[in-house]
């Protein structure tokens, strides 16, 4: 029989060497983008591009689907309850709001949680259990500077841009709803959707969207680069860094939520 | 070589006193070791003995719970990232399962210590891939994938890359494991050309005892964390230790057990 307090000692102590771990890859990611072209090593540009590609323009067409979609739901949905107070225009600006502040930076950040986080973690475990990445470093190519400063600025370009373009496409959909469905005036949707829209709406949520990058991006490598055990291994390290970028992704939301809405910035 | 004429020579890799614990269990206990300029040697032993470890800290990739590794002339012990980087350029590694870079063409993968390291114009560096390749046997496979070759060439493309940068000492990590008899002895065969044609000292991890006596100048017996017996071939095929024995004849039977199990095999019976 397991000692409980002994094995929840041992539990901690495991999460805080993995926490540290990432922190660490963190500092090391920071430090090579600022030392390394300092220093002639920067990281090559035709593989950030290469990320960007595969991580941004090949995530727009899902992207493109989820978003309008939500905005079809979200103009229903409020709708729905707009209609008995008779303020069915408020549609526009309940559309536009949610999209920017937070359905868009969150949805976005989940698709490519599952279509790149998961594909990173994938590509760098089977370099690690394949000895790949002991070959970089054999070679004397540091994988922080190799693999990891790539995906990771990658990620935080692309993804603040996958975000505004959520945001449009899910005003579009709410205007799908809106023109089609309640027989609002397309012109007066469009205007009074930007109109209510403010400005820390807008920043907030692509804050939002750096900080989702910065978790995915540091999450998948540092589970891939973890990976232990064979193409099992692999298969359960890929899992796991996706059921951890989700929950880290609507663990940060609610805390940077939370901060946005009790501070008045 | 007698010890004498050892003594003369320049030691390239110095282990001194090299302890490896993983948790409990102790992997490598007091390793002790000489390699000398231009010479190929082989460590060899039995699955498992911690050969293989034992290379992961000679090249630094793991560090010792205690003991010292000189690389060189340096003590790489306890250096990491960029002061251990300049020691890994002179040294090129071949890897058991070749560990080529996937997403890249065999030239890019000859090529990327070459891009990476130095200020050499692309087509210098594309003469030199060439060069590596023909080398290896492997002139004009330059723009295929590693997944469209076989394992031995696979195996040979690795030993181009390491050797791309013309490195002082080449590391083999079982280079003919997983391979057909011809093929393993074409590595083999690879191994002392290169050794002779570019004059590297040459670290063999093996347990093929075919390819250990054909290519080893010195071998190194490992056997549970410990090193047995330094010699040449001659030396260890008179070995009277019978652990070498057993192993140089792959015997079944003798000091080394098979059965590794713990506990009563009559209590697990009747339980």
């Amino acid at each position: 029989m397991k000692n409980p307090i002994r094995e929840t000692g041992r539990v901690t102590l495991k999460l805080m060497a993995h926490v540290t771990a990432i922190l660490a890859l963190l500092y090391s990611t920071i430090s090579w983008s600022v030392m390394g072209p300092l220093r002639g090593k920067a990281a090559r540009r035709q593989s950030i591009f290469e990320q960007m590609v595969f991580a941004g323009v090949q995530s727009i067409v899902i992207v493109f689907f989820i978003s309008l979609f939500t905005g079809i739901v979200i103009a229903m949905q409020s709708a729905y309850q707009l209609k008995q107070l008779g303020a069915l225009i408020y549609v526009a600006p309940m559309v536009s709001i949610s999209m920017a502040r937070e359905l868009g930076p969150v949805f976005t950040a989940l698709v490519v949680t599952g279509r790149v986080g998961s594909a990173i973690t994938a590509e760098l475990g089977t370099m690690k259990v394949s000895e790949q990445i002991e070959a970089l470093e054999t070679i004397a190519l540091d994988p922080v500077r190799f693999l990891v400063v790539p995906r990771f600025w990658a990620l935080m370009i692309m993804l603040p841009c996958l975000t505004v373009m959520a945001d449009l496409v899910g005003i579009l959909g709410g205007l799908i709803v809106g023109v089609f469905n309640l027989e609002l005036n397309a012109y007066r949707y469009i205007s009074f959707s930007f109109d209510l829209l403010t400005w820390k709406d807008v920043w907030t949520g692509l804050l939002k969207a750096s900080a989702f990058a910065g978790v995915i991006s540091l999450i998948s490598c540092y589970v891939g680069l973890d990976t232990r055990g064979g193409a099992e291994g692999v298969g359960r390290a890929t899992t796991l860094s996706v059921v951890i970028s989700f929950i880290l992704i609507v663990l940060v939301d609610c805390v940077l939520t939370g901060l946005f809405y009790f501070s008045n910035v | 070589m007698s010890d004498k004429a050892a003594n003369e020579r320049e030691v390239v890799i110095e282990v001194k006193d090299l302890v490896r614990r993983f948790g409990n269990r102790t992997v490598l206990n007091g390793i002790n070791l000489k390699i000398y300029r231009g010479e190929t040697f082989v460590i060899m032993g039995g699955s498992g003995c911690g050969k293989s470890t034992l290379l992961r800290h000679i090249i630094g990739n793991l560090k010792p719970t205690s003991g010292r590794v000189i690389l060189l002339g340096e003590d790489i012990t306890d250096r990491y990232g960029s002061e251990l980087d300049k020691v890994r350029k002179k040294i090129g590694m071949s890897f058991q399962s070749s560990a080529l870079f996937d997403s890249m063409t065999v030239g890019e993968n000859v090529s990327l210590p070459l891009r990476e390291h130095t200020r050499l114009d692309k087509s210098v560096i594309d003469i030199m891939v060439t060069m590596k390749l023909e080398l290896v046997g492997l002139r004009g496979f330059e723009n295929l994938l590693p997944s469209e070759l076989s394992g031995g060439m696979k195996k040979r493309v690795g030993l181009a890359r390491a050797i791309a940068m013309d490195p002082q000492i080449i590391f083999y990590d079982e280079p003919t494991a997983g391979l057909d008899p011809i093929v393993a002895a074409v590595v083999d065969k690879l191994i002392v050309d290169l050794s002779k044609k570019l004059q590297v000292t040459s670290v063999v991890v093996t347990h093929d005892m075919k390819s250990v006596m054909s290519i080893a100048d010195r071998i190194a017996m490992l056997y549970e964390g410990r090193v047995l017996e330094v010699g040449t071939p001659g030396e260890i095929t008179n070995s009277r230790n019978e652990i070498v024995q057993q192993f140089i004849n792959g015997s079944p039977d003798g000091p080394v057990r098979f059965f590794q199990q713990k506990g009563d095999y009559l209590d697990d019976l009747t339980q």
